[in-house]
């Protein structure tokens, strides 16, 4: 497939950009983030996105929050950053406390209960579907695949730590790819 | 109530502030030290209390930190919500600027094309269990099992924008359908 044309935010782009991501993100926004970033507004290639997410992910706080720090520092230095991490938890704060006010009076009702049970219940999928679509990018490179798989069962299905597991897995993956590629 | 308001959001500062730099991985694994502080160390509230305020944020849009301005607002008020938000989310910020200068600046060594090659997997992986261990959750009955396929057939298969997903969660879980 041909790479399309990229663009190039301003500070008041990302600032808005992440204003509605914050705003639509229910049920974990890193999906939603994929989606505004690669496909709707063209930021970065889906390889350039990949890249900043693995990136974020080894470093401290919420992948999405350093995604937000990290695009925003890409286009626009330190004030593009504050923008879109500013942007990005202006309106959830807002609406989580809120919510926090309301929620007592309606905890109770079994149509809202049920709502959100079918409401994670699609979150799930937006998930799994930005796994499989991330996923693309080892296609042929069956030594990633299994880096990927074995971190899959050592977090999910084992349920082991998980600063020990980077710890082990990133090391023994860089060295699968050095080999593979020298 | 012995506390006086400075010292309480020192502390909600101080807490929130380290957590902020020990949150590998996302904000969930900080949980168990955020209950520990909030309601053993603090008597700030009960466990009872932390339980809802978690469950109501993850509910709420926007990323899964969100608890922590919550349970800043709970605590001490308006200024509670905006010591703990900046506490949260400002080092790990500043961490992450730094970290990426450094990452830019050696973009032509070549040890840095192996080392990007070899974070993606690991990605993928984290992404992948991320999404065993939420379904795992959620999908406890059929209707959840379904809700959850068609999501994931449908942005497949179309570019479809996943709110239209959320929303048809929403719906069909609101009519208790199954349920």
């Amino acid at each position: 497939m041909a790479e399309m044309e990229r663009e190039t935010p301003t500070i008041g782009g990302l600032f808005k950009g992440f204003l509605l991501l914050g705003l639509t993100g229910f049920g974990g926004v890193l999906p939603l983030a994929r989606h505004m970033v690669v496909e709707k507004r063209r930021w970065l290639t889906a390889a350039e996105f990949n890249e900043l997410l693995s990136l974020c992910q080894f470093l401290p706080g919420g992948n999405i929050i350093n995604l937000s720090v990290a695009i925003g520092l890409h286009f626009r230095g330190v004030p593009g950053a504050a923008a879109a991490i500013m942007g990005l938890i202006a309106a959830p704060t807002a609406i989580v406390v809120a919510l926090g006010v309301v929620y007592a009076r309606f905890s109770h009702d079994p149509h809202v209960v049920h709502m959100f049970a079918g409401l994670a219940a699609a979150a799930a999928g937006l998930l799994i579907s930005m796994a499989l679509k991330l996923a693309t990018a080892l296609r042929r490179r069956p030594f990633g695949i299994a880096v990927a798989l074995a971190i899959l069962a050592a977090i999910a299905g084992f349920h082991l730590p998980l600063v020990p597991t980077m710890l082990i897995a990133a090391p023994v993956s860089i060295f699968l790819m050095m080999r593979v590629r020298a | 109530m012995s506390e006086t308001l400075v010292e309480t959001l020192a502390a909600l500062a101080l807490i929130f502030a380290q957590l902020s730099l020990i949150a590998f991985g996302g904000g969930n694994t900080t949980l168990p030290e955020m209950h520990r502080q909030v309601v053993d160390v603090h008597h700030w509230m009960t466990g009872a209390d932390f339980a809802a305020l978690y469950a109501l944020a993850q509910a709420a849009p926007g990323p899964n930190m969100m608890v922590v301005p919550l349970i800043g607002w709970q605590v001490a008020g308006f200024a509670g919500m905006l010591v703990s938000t900046v506490a949260i989310f400002g080092p790990s910020s500043i961490v992450t600027v730094i970290a990426l200068r450094l990452w830019r600046r050696s973009k032509d060594k070549p040890w840095r094309a192996a080392v990007q090659a070899g974070l993606v997997p690991i990605s993928v992986g984290l992404v992948a269990a991320s999404a065993v261990i939420i379904a795992r959750a959620v999908d406890r009955d059929w209707i959840f099992v379904a809700i959850t396929a068609l999501s994931v057939a449908v942005l497949l298969r179309f570019k479809v924008h996943p709110l239209w997903m959320l929303a048809m969660g929403a719906a069909v879980g609101w009519t208790g359908f199954g349920q």
